[in-house]
């Protein structure tokens, strides 16, 4: 399992990881493993959109189920990977590079210090 | 948890176990999709032995067995198997299941989550010189499926295997073991397998390996739930439980086929009958035309009026669209109408298709 040092953690089984003024968000390599083969990502939240932190910004589709994308933060949301709808493969193969969801600006710092680190998040899911 | 013949097998492959029907099962190995491609372009290996098995003898074995069935038992010969229904007396559906005929006695094969109500109700409907005898617990089955399970498993016995016809079974020995080797399964492959063994561990073992040996120049690969629920929904083949249960007759889940009412008397004829005149709802195929899919529970609409509801929905590894099934009011079931499905907080667009899929 694959549990990176360099990305935050949520319960939700989604990485947040920092880049200069915005976060990329996608789901953590237990959250892929769990869903199984990724068939559709459908993200409703409109590009330039604001969100708070926990609210439901779309859906993964997997052959078997279905799950909620959340956002780790608030703020707006900047971009969605096109990418995984020609190859949703991607996530279950990449999910911390070419499988990232989507890209947000936060508007609150402090909620970014607060997710969990890989530590805990290895506690989370008992590895 | 109950556990397979196979369970430290499919540890051993990397199975995902889940409980399904109380049993340690695994839902998928490798991946759904890669387990499905495989059973469609050469073969899969499934363990199934937790569907239940009873076997039913004595003298008036054929009466019990033609009375609580909803298809023609006096069809079958020694060696033919059978899709059957039981039904209740309302035409309820107690579980779909298969009918062995072997000869001085019938085996009959029922789904793993319906083992404990289904020998109740056949207790309580028995009558004559029947005895019943369930043997699911000393009884190990794995669906070897597709193109080249004949290959494979012709390795392993010198009976002919492709004599044996679709829906037929033999008794033999087969990787050194005592089988019914039975020309059946639940994926639509025409070339498939069905081997029902002791559960001696070993035993179950050394026959999955042999299998495995066998099967290696043809990428054999083990196969699971997931898959198992894809193969069978691209063939429309129905699901107890999620496509039909004690509330749907035969008549509407599309099992007329297996309903043979000018048989004589058997359990839910009268109700079966009148099903067949008014026809109310249907279960019949669909094709989604969005990326979304449509899953179990989620309700049918014709613009704002409520027609139906999805009882399987899937992607389609061979087809790469969302295919399900749904029961769907008359007047709205019509191979072409088209229909929306509310998911989540959308409606999809869906057409209504005929089945199978593929």
């Amino acid at each position: 399992m694959n549990i990176p040092e360099s990305v935050k953690y949520t319960k939700e089984h989604e990485w947040v990881k920092s880049e200069g003024n915005l976060c990329i968000v996608g789901v953590t390599d237990y959250a892929q493993g769990e869903l199984g083969d990724i068939i559709y990502l459908d993200i409703t939240s409109d590009i330039g959109s604001e969100v708070k932190q926990g609210d439901t910004v779309g859906s993964i589709e997997a052959v078997k189920t279905v799950s909620e994308v959340f956002s780790p933060v608030s703020g707006k949301i900047l971009e969605i990977n096109a990418g995984i709808n020609e190859n949703p493969s991607i996530v279950n193969s990449e999910p911390y590079e070419g499988g990232w969801i989507f890209k947000i600006e936060p508007s609150n710092q402090d909620e970014i210090s607060n997710l969990l680190d890989s530590a805990d998040y290895k506690k989370l899911i008992g590895v | 948890m109950k556990k397979t013949a196979f369970n430290n097998i499919h540890k051993k492959f990397g199975a995902k176990l889940v409980d399904f029907a109380g049993y340690e099962m695994p839902v998928q190995y490798e991946g759904i999709i890669a387990e499905h491609k495989a059973v469609r372009e050469s073969v899969g290996v499934f363990d199934v032995s937790h569907m239940g098995e009873v076997e039913v003898r004595g003298k008036d074995a054929f009466d019990f067995v033609q009375r609580i069935t909803t298809n023609d038992v006096s069809k079958l010969e020694t060696g033919d198997v059978q899709y059957s229904a039981m039904c209740l007396k309302d035409g309820g559906i107690v579980d779909d299941l298969l009918v062995y005929n072997c000869g001085d006695h019938y085996m009959l094969v029922i789904n793993a989550s319906n083992i404990d109500k289904d020998i109740k109700w056949m207790q309580e409907n028995l009558s004559g010189d029947v005895t019943l005898k369930n043997i699911s617990d000393e009884t190990s089955l794995l669906a070897v499926q597709g193109k080249n399970s004949l290959a494979t498993l012709q390795k392993l016995t010198d009976i002919n295997l492709s004599e044996i016809e679709y829906y037929k079974f033999v008794t033999g020995n087969i990787a050194g073991q005592d089988a019914i080797i039975s020309h059946t399964g639940y994926t639509g492959e025409k070339v498939c397998f069905e081997l029902y063994t002791s559960s001696d561990i070993k035993k179950s073992e050394d026959l999955w390996n042999a299998i495995f040996e066998a099967g290696k120049e043809f990428g054999i690969k083990p196969a699971g739930l997931g898959a198992r629920d894809t193969l069978r929904l691209e063939h429309a083949f129905r699901l107890y439980g999620n496509d039909m249960d004690e509330t749907n007759n035969t008549i509407e889940a599309g099992l007329g086929w297996i309903t043979k009412a000018d048989k004589g008397d058997f359990n839910g004829k009268d109700a079966v009958i009148k099903a067949k005149e008014t026809q109310e709802k249907k279960l019949v195929g669909f094709i989604v035309e969005d990326r979304s899919v449509a899953r179990h529970g989620q309700e049918v609409f014709s613009g704002d009026k409520k027609i139906g509801v999805v009882t399987s929905g899937s992607m389609s590894p061979m087809l790469n669209k969302n295919i399900g099934l749904a029961y769907i009011d008359k007047g709205f079931n019509k191979t072409g109408t088209p229909v929306e499905i509310a998911v989540r907080d959308k409606k999809i667009k869906a057409t209504i298709t005929k089945t199978p899929f593929i």
